[in-house]
């Protein structure tokens, strides 16, 4: 029994795309195509459009202007359904799943069932099942989505759509949110349905996994399609500089800072995770001012945790968190940031930003109290504005105004105007979970050099990455996480990548034979990755 | 003897507990699908006066009832209007349509009938054999028609919402209405359904007063009613069976007050009165910790965000 609706999709083109926006054209003139049996990619910086022609390729948004054709006949999408009907499915950057239901229910929502009106879940189970072993999409039908990992979720929204007998796929980042090794599998997958004849539009900012992986690429600027080439002709450095109209530098210089005292301390840090156990095992850390330590780790061993209770958001059951000597566990984050402390979330959608507020009040959020911002009682609109404005050249942040409402900002502009806010507060300590995660390569680079400025300024910085590269780009120091415990820190400087991997599979380093202290190594530096800058 | 005051006062409870289930069982449903309607007590009050007017009229049950929840489902289908496609703020215009009921029903009733009148209401059915069963037999199986199919909604609402296709949509558009939207399901038309579906059933309760508990009507007749069937939505935790735990603690609470009452027990009036309510809040408060089944989505208009 299976439930293809979907018709089989040879070519999807999409010929002069329009769509404005309040004060934005998200999408001017564009012209795309996909053919079955390709992996045309997408890139682009934030803010291009990306999101918006695919939502009017899945129905989801109307073209004000264009076509859109599949086989070559012209198509009008109404609702998801039509494009639905049609063979095309899409795996959004925030995920559509409803939490509260179980995978099955989420896949045979809002499909007729075969036993009409009564559902069908067993069946619906069994044929998820079915796909699952056909593509490696392992996941339980009757578990609550709710509790399933990030990559979990991420193959229930595939496999939501290859239920419906998607043809053609589009993924909107699927990337931006899987571990290295999530994201692995995912392209095992993604490479299988390809060969199967499925046609896939994949988006990511990640330079190295368009390359290793589409036939073609399109890059998108303001909107407008800068260019379409095939990737065997295509280079990381060319790539990024038509993305961004400039040549991008991969690594950041990382002048000697003169470091202080201890800012920012946890001392035999026990925690729970969401589901009662312990997340957090004993953890001991400090970082000094004018450091960036880097947390590496593989996502879900305890970074959350530990970046939610330094910023107390979360209740440690032992231990302490110390800034500038005094004890700071279980102070309120109120209090938190009067002593200095600025926290980016992992989370950006849901901890970082108030969506209904516009983008100038969420830049003063943590600051709207006191001055400049307020005068006593009031606010100081004119204050208010200056700042705003300035914060959003600097941190270029693609809104049409400061009045915008933040839930209508492109996903890695979100992420810009909560760094805008966080780092212009001049923290004496700040916390960064995965602070370019979803960001572009242009962006990514400022939030770079704008983290190693705080690090001249003498901020202690907490680091936390899954990106190896950015680890070792920016930290003075890396701590790997396994588990809830560290497994040791050692200098940034002649640290081995397999080192730092085994760490990260749970093995301390004391394990690992002929290491010395810090674990330098004889060819100092000569190991590290490339794009790694000497220093 | 003390057995037969309990089952006396067991059998007014399931009595007293019907226009509670059929107008929380409706609001569940509404609130399920995101949409939080504050005006049960006014459709109610406009069922009954509907119910009872036609009743009086025409002497057909079947006709009041049926224009009862006519009238439901027209209120139903203004505050679907008003909060669905207008987008209006839920909690105010349900309070609106509260008014609006309550007033209209005031006044209609002024003008077509004027004082107070009874009706004969929906005769109690005897079920063959069931109500012959000792003690049982009298709780449950002495009672009018309506009790008995507020009862029989419970299991069928249940089932409506948890093993039917449609009630997957309408969970999914309390909970995640972009999800539900993003695979085709219009979030808009399911809630427009279920907010007349709990003005139709809002309707049928007030009827289930006016020509079978109560058979009369005046003005203000629910007294409040309305709102206790929205705190049982709560109560319940958005769970059928919830709700019909809480119609029966609730009427439970009420028949016992009755009696005491009737006995003349000395409690004072006002505190008798008031201990549904107090119980209610008790329970509310207790329970308020427990607030996973929450609709996600309640009380917020759907907008794909595209302008
Ligand atoms: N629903 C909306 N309402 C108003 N403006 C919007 C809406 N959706 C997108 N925009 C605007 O359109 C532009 C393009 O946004 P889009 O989400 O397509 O970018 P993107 O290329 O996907 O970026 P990112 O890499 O950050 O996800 C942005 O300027 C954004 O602010
Ligand atoms: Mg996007």
């Amino acid at each position: 029994m299976v439930v293809a609706i979907g018709q089989r999709v040879e070519t999807l083109e999409a010929r002069g795309i329009v769509k404005r926006f309040p004060g934005v054209l998200a999408n001017d003139h564009v012209d795309f195509d996909v053919r079955a049996g390709e992996i045309h990619a997408l890139l682009g910086e934030n803010g291009a459009g990306k999101s918006t022609l695919m939502k009017i390729l899945y129905g989801l948004y109307r073209p004000d202007a264009g076509e859109i054709l599949v086989n070559g006949a012209p198509v009008r999408f109404h609702s998801p359904l039509d494009a639905i009907r049609r063979g095309i499915g899409m795996v959004h950057q925030h995920f559509m799943l409803v939490p509260t239901f179980t995978v099955a229910e989420n896949v045979a929502l809002g499909l007729p069932s075969s036993r009409r009106v009564v559902l069908d879940l067993d069946r619906v189970s069994a044929r998820i099942e079915e796909l699952a072993r056909l593509y490696g999409l392992h996941v339980d039908p009757s578990a609550e989505v709710r509790q399933l990992s990030v990559g979990e979720q991420q193959r229930v929204e595939i496999l939501k759509v290859l239920y419906r007998g998607a043809s053609l796929l589009i993924l909107d980042e699927p990337t931006a949110v899987l571990t290295p090794q999530e994201v692995n599998e995912l392209f095992q997958i993604l490479r299988q349905m390809v060969d199967d004849g499925h046609g896939i539009i994949f988006i990511s900012h990640k330079l190295h996994e368009v390359i290793g992986l589409s036939d073609r690429v399109t890059v998108l600027r303001d909107g407008r399609v800068v260019d379409t080439v095939p990737t065997a002709e295509a280079t990381k450095e060319g790539l990024a500089r038509l993305m961004v109209g400039r040549e991008v530098l991969f690594r950041v210089d990382r002048p000697p800072v003169e470091q202080g005292d201890v800012r920012l301390a946890v001392e035999g840090l026990w925690a729970e995770g969401d589901a009662g156990l312990d997340a957090l095992r004993g953890v001991d850390l400090e970082v000094r001012a004018g450091e960036i330590l880097g947390l590496a780790g593989v996502s879900g061993n305890g970074q959350r945790e530990l970046a939610e209770v330094i910023a107390g958001l979360r209740r440690p059951s032992r231990g302490r968190v110390m800034i500038d000597g005094r004890d700071v566990t279980g102070a309120s984050p109120a209090r938190l940031l009067d002593h200095g402390l600025s926290y980016i979330p992992e989370e950006r959608m849901v901890d970082g930003t108030v969506g209904e507020f516009s983008v100038e009040e969420n830049l003063i959020l943590k600051d709207h109290h006191h001055p400049p911002y307020a005068h006593g009682i009031f606010l100081n609109f004119t204050r208010i504005a200056e700042e705003s404005d300035r914060l959003i050249k600097d941190f270029d942040i693609k809104t049409p105004s400061r009045k915008t409402l933040v839930k209508s900002l492109s996903g890695g502009n979100i992420q810009k105007l909560i760094l805008a806010r966080e780092l212009s507060r001049n923290p004496r300590v700040l916390v960064a979970a995965q602070p370019t995660r979803g960001l572009d390569v242009s962006a990514t680079e400022y939030v770079h050099r704008r983290l190693i400025e705080q690090r001249g300024k003498g901020c202690a910085i907490l680091l936390i990455s899954e990106d190896l590269d950015e680890i070792l780009n920016l930290a003075d120091r890396i701590a790997v996480i396994y588990e809830g415990e560290i497994m040791g820190v050692v200098e940034r400087e002649g640290v081995e990548v397999e080192t730092l991997g085994l760490m990260m599979a749970g093995v301390r380093p004391d394990a690992v034979p002929a290491q010395g202290k810090g674990v330098v190594t004889e060819e100092q530096g000569d190991s590290a990755p490339k794009g790694n800058q000497k220093t | 003897m003390i057995g037969s005051v309990i089952a006396g006062i067991a059998s007014s409870a399931v009595r007293l507990a019907t226009p509670y289930l059929y107008a929380a069982i409706g609001e569940t449903i509404g609130q399920l699908s995101g949409v939080l309607n504050l005006g049960v007590d006014g459709i109610m009050l406009m069922g009954a006066y509907v119910a009872f007017f036609i009743v009086l009229r025409t002497g057909s049950l079947s006709l009041g009832l049926i224009s009862a929840a006519g009238i439901g489902a027209v209120l139903g289908l203004l505050m679907a209007f008003i909060s669905v496609t207008l987008k209006a703020e839920q909690g105010i215009s349900g309070i609106g349509l509260y008014i609006f009921g309550l007033g209209l029903s005031t006044l209609l009733f002024g003008m077509t009938v004027g004082h107070v009148q009874t009706i004969d209401g929906f005769p109690d059915l005897v079920i063959p054999g069931l109500s012959a069963i000792p003690v049982i037999g009298d709780i449950f199986f002495h009672h009018n028609i309506l009790v008995y199919v507020a009862f029989a909604l419970v299991p069928i609402a249940w089932f409506v919402l948890n093993r039917t296709p449609f009630g997957l949509k309408v969970r999914a558009a309390g909970q995640k209405p972009e999800a539900a939207d993003s695979l085709g399901v219009n979030v808009e038309r399911i809630r427009y359904m279920t907010v007349i579906l709990g003005g139709t059933l809002s309707g049928v309760a007030g009827a289930s007063l006016s020509i079978a508990l109560l058979n009369t009507f005046q003005q203000n007749l629910t007294n409040g009613m309305g709102f206790i069937a929205v705190a049982l939505v709560y109560f319940g935790g958005w769970r059928t069976s919830g709700v019909l735990l809480g119609a029966l603690l609730f009427s439970t609470v009420n028949a016992i007050q009755v009696w005491l009452q009737v006995k003349g027990v000395n409690v004072p009036s006002d505190f008798a009165l008031m201990m549904p309510y107090v119980v209610t809040i008790l329970v509310l408060t207790a329970m308020a910790k427990r607030r996973v089944n929450t609709p996600a989505a309640l009380n917020k208009p759907f907008e794909r965000g595209e302008s």
